[in-house]
């Protein structure tokens, strides 16, 4: 089990640090303009869906790995 | 950075020894007044006093006092007000038995003064990848980074000496962290949680002395998101917690709602016949980091402490080389 907990950790990490990578990427380059004063408002409610978005991805594919690695303990 | 070195000896002395030397005459003034609840781990009818928080609040007060008497920092003074806050929110936790969402909507209120000072900046740095730029978003993450750390240090606060040893080993992992990306003034600012965490570790290891209450876990927890903040090092701050984060998730992913751990039907750990801890097999009872370290049979409370801190170790590890990483540019 305890290395099943080690195993978890590490993946917890790994999809922080891909995580961070899919951010920068799609989140950094959105800008919207056309819209005037409203560029800056409208860009940051695109990237707050965006980034909620890929929140619930994050919790989803944890959640799923959570089920592979501690299939056992969870039925039990 | 030399002349930090005095301020930052400073500091930690005083952390130190104002939570040690507050601490007996806090568990006198405590079990006189019969503010003491059952240790459920152990076989006698075992009484423990609580709360701690002040005494760690006093440190924390303290300790960074003397650190604005030399570098008046604003950061340092929203380390201070947000974490009396989030001290005031869970001392009042200790005295009423309030509802599950009673301390997270409080805590976003006590994560207002980090806002109010502009002690951040909203470009969130990750490892490899470089910056992004999210000024409205980083607000929202202010506001649920402090209720975040501080319920997830408070859920970890389930076994003797586990919340504050926890917190001792991921304070210093961020404080490392916070040295390898040349934060130096942050750093030292951070330093003096671990000290008093180490402090307070003293009189809360097997067997306690005296629990910090919901008072002590939320302070440990909202500062140290408030550095995380101030310090520009979430994602760093978010791997050196993972072992609490877990806990947290697997707790909500179970349980399905944000609710207190008193509310919860099902036990996740039981008992046995010789007092050691074992994982029940109720279907309402919640996954908890401590039942998933029990699923490999029956440990003492000492044994799953040290598994906890191997694992707060390990991801602090992983911290530590995030931090590396921060430096290099895919």
């Amino acid at each position: 089990m305890k290395s099943g907990l080690f195993g978890f950790l590490f993946a917890m990490w790994v999809l922080i640090l891909v995580g961070g990578g899919i951010v920068v990427t799609i989140l950094g380059p959105i800008s919207v303009s056309g819209f005037g004063e409203l560029d800056f408002f409208l860009g940051s409610v695109i990237k707050a869906i965006v980034a909620i978005i890929l929140v619930v991805i994050w919790i989803l594919i944890l959640s799923k790995l959570k089920n592979l690695i501690f299939k056992k303990e969870i039925k039990s | 950075m030399i002349e930090l070195i005095l301020p930052a000896v400073a500091s930690c002395i005083v952390a130190f020894f104002v939570v040690f030397v507050m601490i007996p005459p806090l568990i006198k003034f405590l079990g006189k007044r019969n503010l003491a609840v059952k240790d459920v781990n152990k076989k006698e009818d075992v009484m423990v006093v609580r709360p701690g928080g002040p005494s760690i609040i006093v440190g924390i007060i303290a300790s960074e006092i003397v650190l604005y008497a030399f570098l008046q920092l604003n950061e340092i003074l929203a380390i201070i007000i947000t974490t009396s806050a989030a001290f005031v929110i869970g001392y009042v936790d200790d005295k009423k038995v309030m509802s599950g969402w009673f301390k997270p909507v409080a805590l976003a209120f006590a994560a207002i003064p980090i806002i109010a000072l502009g002690v951040y900046d909203s470009n969130l740095v990750f490892p490899l990848f470089g910056t992004v730029q999210i000024p409205v978003l980083y607000l929202a993450l202010i506001v649920f980074m402090i209720p975040i750390t501080g319920n997830t240090i408070n859920s970890i606060d389930v076994l003797n000496g586990v919340a504050s040893g926890f917190m001792v080993i991921a304070s210093f992992s961020l404080s490392i962290c916070l040295f390898i990306v040349q934060n130096y003034e942050i750093a030292i600012v951070s330093l003096p949680l671990g000290f008093v965490s180490l402090a307070f570790y003293k009189y809360h290891k097997v067997p306690s002395k005296i629990f910090p209450g919901d008072s002590g876990a939320l302070t440990f927890g909202a500062m140290y998101g408030t550095i995380a903040i101030v310090g520009g090092v979430e994602i760093l701050a978010a791997v050196a917690l993972l072992p609490a984060v877990i806990n947290s998730f697997l707790f909500l992913s179970s349980v399905k709602r944000i609710v207190e751990h008193r509310e919860v039907k099902g036990k996740p750990v039981e008992h046995t016949d010789d007092f050691l801890l074992k994982a029940t097999d109720e279907k309402t009872a919640p996954i908890t980091l401590v039942r998933l370290i029990l699923a490999g049979g029956p440990l003492s409370e000492k044994q799953v402490g040290f598994t906890i801190f191997k694992l707060a170790i390990f991801s602090g590890i992983l911290a530590i080389i995030t931090a590396f990483m921060m430096g290099v540019s895919l």
